[in-house]
């Protein structure tokens, strides 16, 4: 798992670590049922406190993104990766109307709004 | 939550009406390395000593492990481990002499765990306490304290004059301690450099009182280091301040109100504090 906090960064240092696991178990660098690190590697590994990476996984343990079992470690809760996926998609939709409202009230139309989503993709390289 | 150590209105007086210690509480879980900071002659001392039994309080109760020290003292004395600035240590004797001495007070001493770190540290036993350095009178003290497997490391300033790479190495050291299950670490230093890449909590202690006591990444988060041109400085937002420096025409301060400050003084620039700024700023309070 590559997690890297920032100390230059806005975002609290336990918004990151919770983001970037997130993330990695949204896109499948850590597969289902993989074991995490220990809070205590991951403190160690990562520089944060203990403290602050238990919070972390107590609410990625309450989003469901891992399951905790008494004694063996936190693991990547896998039958969930699709509602998770499903939930984000939701967000995408939502955001998507929001900004279709936007440009309609400005008289965006339908090629220009395009034309930046194209750009968005290419700037991404896809 | 099982807590390793809790002290309870702990107070003391050297002499009459000046309390040294002016009643505090002090609370640390298991599983947590504690960083104890604040000037010299702030109490850290006193506190640790307090907590070993090397001083009598006036007031106060201390719990380690859950259990009273004063009734255990035995039980408790077996499962902490010591690391002192100027040492415990007999000058005269041999590194082996003195590991002797030390073995024979605890009943799970451990001697090849002793030996593994006499050769990792690169220690001989045949020289004299007083021919080592300071390095390695340091990593002497720490190779004695962690060979009877205990379960709390007490340290009073064990770094202190000590150069950055020695330091590196004591981190580790605490690192690889602190990673089996139900070990705690609290130890009081100047250096909170050491701090910013080791402690999951802070307790600050100013004058004898607590002045903080917090997860080290939510005290950093709370509070930010601001700077920007004087004018925008108002007799309100002065009061946003732990800390303030004006300067000619510009200002530095410390601020426990981050969101606040960012929300309603836009122009100035928010920087991600260290311990050391934290520290500071509470100190000239």
């Amino acid at each position: 798992m590559n997690i890297i906090i920032s100390n230059s960064s806005d975002i609290p240092i336990y918004q990151q670590l919770k983001n970037q696991i997130k993330e990695a178990i949204l896109s499948g660098e850590i597969r289902d049922g993989e074991l995490l690190p220990s809070i205590r590697n991951l403190a160690n590994e990562t520089r944060v406190s203990v403290l602050t990476t238990r919070r972390a996984y107590d609410e990625l343990e309450a989003e469901g993104f891992i399951k905790t079992v008494h004694g063996k470690g936190s693991f990547a809760a896998s039958g969930n990766l699709e509602l998770l996926k499903e939930a984000r998609l939701k967000q995408v939709e939502e955001k998507l109307i929001e900004a279709y409202n936007i440009g309609r009230a400005i008289g965006v139309s339908k090629e220009d709004m395009r034309t930046m989503m194209d750009i968005l993709f290419e700037e991404n390289g896809r | 939550m099982d807590y390793a150590l809790e002290i309870k209105g702990l107070e003391k007086c050297y002499s009459k009406g000046n309390k040294v210690l002016k009643g505090i509480d002090i609370k640390i879980e298991e599983g947590i390395v504690a960083g104890f900071i604040g000037m010299n002659g702030a109490g850290k001392t006193t506190t640790i000593k307090s907590i070993l039994g090397l001083v009598v309080p006036n007031a106060g109760e201390i719990k380690i492990f859950g259990k009273s020290f004063k009734e255990n003292e035995k039980e408790i004395k077996n499962r902490i481990g010591i690391v002192f600035d100027n040492g415990y240590l007999y000058e005269d004797l041999k590194l082996s002499e003195m590991k002797q001495i030390f073995a024979a007070a605890y009943t799970k001493w451990d001697e090849d765990n002793y030996k593994k770190y006499i050769k990792n540290f690169n220690l001989n036993e045949k020289q004299k306490v007083k021919e080592l350095s300071k390095g390695m009178k340091m990593k002497f003290s720490l190779a004695l304290a962690l060979s009877h497997h205990a379960d709390l490391l007490i340290m009073d300033e064990p770094t202190s004059g000590l150069d950055p790479k020695i330091r590196k190495e004591f981190l580790d050291i605490i690192r690889e301690f602190i990673i089996d299950v139900g070990k705690t670490v609290f130890f009081s230093t100047h250096i909170t450099t050491d701090l910013d890449k080791i402690a999951d909590q802070i307790i600050m202690l100013n004058a004898g009182e607590v002045i903080f006591n917090k997860d080290k990444d939510i005290l950093i988060d709370e509070h930010a280091l601001v700077k920007g041109d004087k004018t925008i400085l108002t007799n309100d937002n002065r009061k946003w301040f732990v800390a303030l420096e004006e300067r000619g025409f510009s200002f530095e301060g410390l601020t426990n109100q981050r969101e606040r400050v960012r929300q309603e003084m836009k122009q100035a620039l928010c920087e991600r504090p260290t311990i050391e700024d934290i520290m500071v700023a509470y100190m000239g309070r």
